[in-house]
């Protein structure tokens, strides 16, 4: 649906005859906040996001701090929400938590126009797939290479830092990577935590300690920045081949805050994300050992032959495929979208005046029982032939989000997690190491993480020759 | 079987002519996949299957002929 311009005026208070009026909003779990429903969003958005869809249906309406919040579920209302042009719902003003993390001058997202040039020109592209596979199989090797033969670890910890350097390692250059410790994963961490949803009011409000941990934590990212580069420095220019991106921002004369910047916001995207399903699918493996065993079996079959992981992750692995797929459909790492409506646009049959904010939900979107029978059952074989509702629903399967923004990065975030497990289950068997249904989100902030304590137990495979010479 | 694509979803990744080259093309100037053949021999089943279900930006389709 394109959006309506110059329509006439009716003379109302808006002068365009939108209104907000014939469009429900849900209750209140905290009547007495002065910013609308931003205490339900803080509590727990997913309560709040399911609540607006049960008592409003497709289209409803929330209050965050001085605004009107129109989130829209459903394929009707979905599909008008992600064919929207830029110029109609822009995304950079939706997300005021943002701008401290990635600090002033570093755009939030780039216009579909600038995503298709990154495309072309950069880490993305369908060919450089290969190599960033090849590096991220690496990676993992390494951060399993101080493993024993049986032990425990926190999946938090562990994914946080695995895909810090997988992802700075793919879109900045290797390199970087190779300067970086745990520390970087560290204090990216705490930006992360940094998005609490108070920055609605002010991003900037005194007193709150996450901000203040946020602002810390970036400035001690720009002195890592800039020990970097201060080595960089020292050691000179180097040959063409050998520079990433880090030498070729210092060759225009860019500062350590303004390259923090950007580095914070092309890896943005690609980590929480990523490691947040890593994280779930791995326990839905461990909540569901009969398709735990589908799976290892299927990636046994696939690597009998000594095949690599660089050559397989790039290929068809149904069985992996469809229980990762079903780990984004139930945890959506991002459970709401947001945009700011610039001129006035129909939703679902309501008018929608400009200024309005606009959202859809993946979390609520992915568990339409009309389109995802048993909704809320962990059932991979909705991804084989002939069901693929994936395919039959894409404008309400969105975890990766939908239509013109729809996240650029998918195919590297499926290529990573199938490397990750290629290596993982190849070599490991894991095992809960708390209740199975102890495991959750922490959800108070607007960049959802696993809650610790998440831990798991692992133990070498034996069974498989795989490369130990150790005893178990 | 018949194949679409929407231009308005193409991101222009190019999958899809890795997979199936004799179905899909791309204008390069409008950024854009091109459908070369909307209706591809059986023998081609497979590779638009996987053409379509691994497209990243989820822009093409696959109906069959009624």
């Amino acid at each position: 649906m394109t959006p309506i311009e110059g329509s006439a005026s009716t003379g109302s208070t808006t002068g365009d005859g939108s209104t907000l009026e014939g469009i429900r909003e849900v209750s209140r779990r905290f009547p007495d906040s002065p910013h609308g429903h931003l205490e339900d969003l803080r509590d727990d958005p997913i309560d709040l996001l399911h609540r607006v869809r049960d008592e409003c249906g497709d289209v409803g309406r929330f209050r965050l701090a001085d605004r009107d919040v129109v989130l829209v579920s459903g394929a009707e209302a979905n599909e008008q929400f992600f064919r929207a042009p830029d110029s109609t719902l822009d995304q950079a003003a939706a997300y005021p938590f943002m701008t401290p993390i990635f600090g002033h001058g570093v755009v939030f997202d780039a216009s579909p126009e600038e995503r298709r040039q990154m495309l072309k020109n950069q880490a993305l592209r369908g060919d450089m797939m290969r190599g960033h596979a090849s590096t991220i199989d690496a990676e993992i090797r390494r951060m399993v290479a101080g493993w024993g033969d049986q032990g425990q670890v926190d999946l938090l910890d562990f994914f946080a830092e695995l895909t810090i350097y997988t992802t700075s390692a793919c879109l900045i250059g290797k390199p970087f990577r190779e300067q970086l410790d745990a520390r970087f994963a560290d204090h990216y961490h705490e930006l992360e935590r940094g998005t609490d949803a108070l920055a609605y009011v002010d991003p900037y409000l005194p007193g709150v300690e996450s901000f203040e941990r946020r602002d810390a934590a970036r400035e001690a990212l720009v002195a890592l920045v800039q020990e970097i580069i201060e080595k960089r420095v020292m050691r000179g220019p180097v040959a063409k081949e050998e520079r990433d991106l880090l030498d070729v921002l210092l060759s225009i004369d860019m500062g350590a805050d303004h390259i923090t910047g950007i580095f914070i916001s092309m890896m943005f995207a690609g980590h929480h994300t990523s490691s947040g399903t890593a994280s779930w699918a791995l326990i839905e493996l461990l909540r569901h050992p009969e398709v735990m065993v589908e799976v290892v079996a299927e990636l046994d079959e696939l690597y009998a032959d000594g095949s690599e992981v660089s050559f397989q992750a790039l290929r068809s692995i149904p069985r992996l495929e469809a229980a990762l797929k079903e780990t984004l459909r139930l945890h959506p790492p991002l459970i709401l979208l947001l945009r700011v409506a610039q001129e006035q646009l129909e939703l679902g049959g309501h008018t929608i005046p400009p200024g309005t904010m606009v959202g859809a939900t993946p979390r609520v979107s992915n568990r339409i029982a009309g389109d995802f029978p048993d909704p809320e059952r962990f059932d991979p074989e909705r991804y084989l032939d002939p069901r693929q509702e994936d395919l039959a629903n894409r404008w309400t399967w969105i975890p990766f989000g939908a239509g013109r923004h729809r996240c650029v990065g998918n195919a590297f975030a499926m290529m990573q997690l199938k490397a990750i497990f290629s290596v993982l289950l190849r070599d490991f068997e894991f095992e809960p190491a708390q209740p199975l249904g102890s495991y959750r989100d922490d959800t108070s902030k607007m960049v959802i993480q696993l809650a610790r304590p998440a831990t798991v137990r692992y133990r070498r495979r034996v069974s498989t020759g795989s490369a130990t010479g150790e005893e178990s | 079987m018949r194949v679409s694509a929407d231009l308005d979803l193409c991101q222009g990744h190019q999958n899809c002519q890795a997979e199936a080259p004799a179905v899909f093309g791309f204008d390069e100037a409008a950024d854009r996949v091109v459908v070369l053949d909307e209706h591809p021999d059986e023998s081609l089943r497979d590779a638009v299957v996987k053409a379509v279900a691994y497209c990243p930006a989820m822009a093409l389709t696959m109906e069959e002929d009624q």
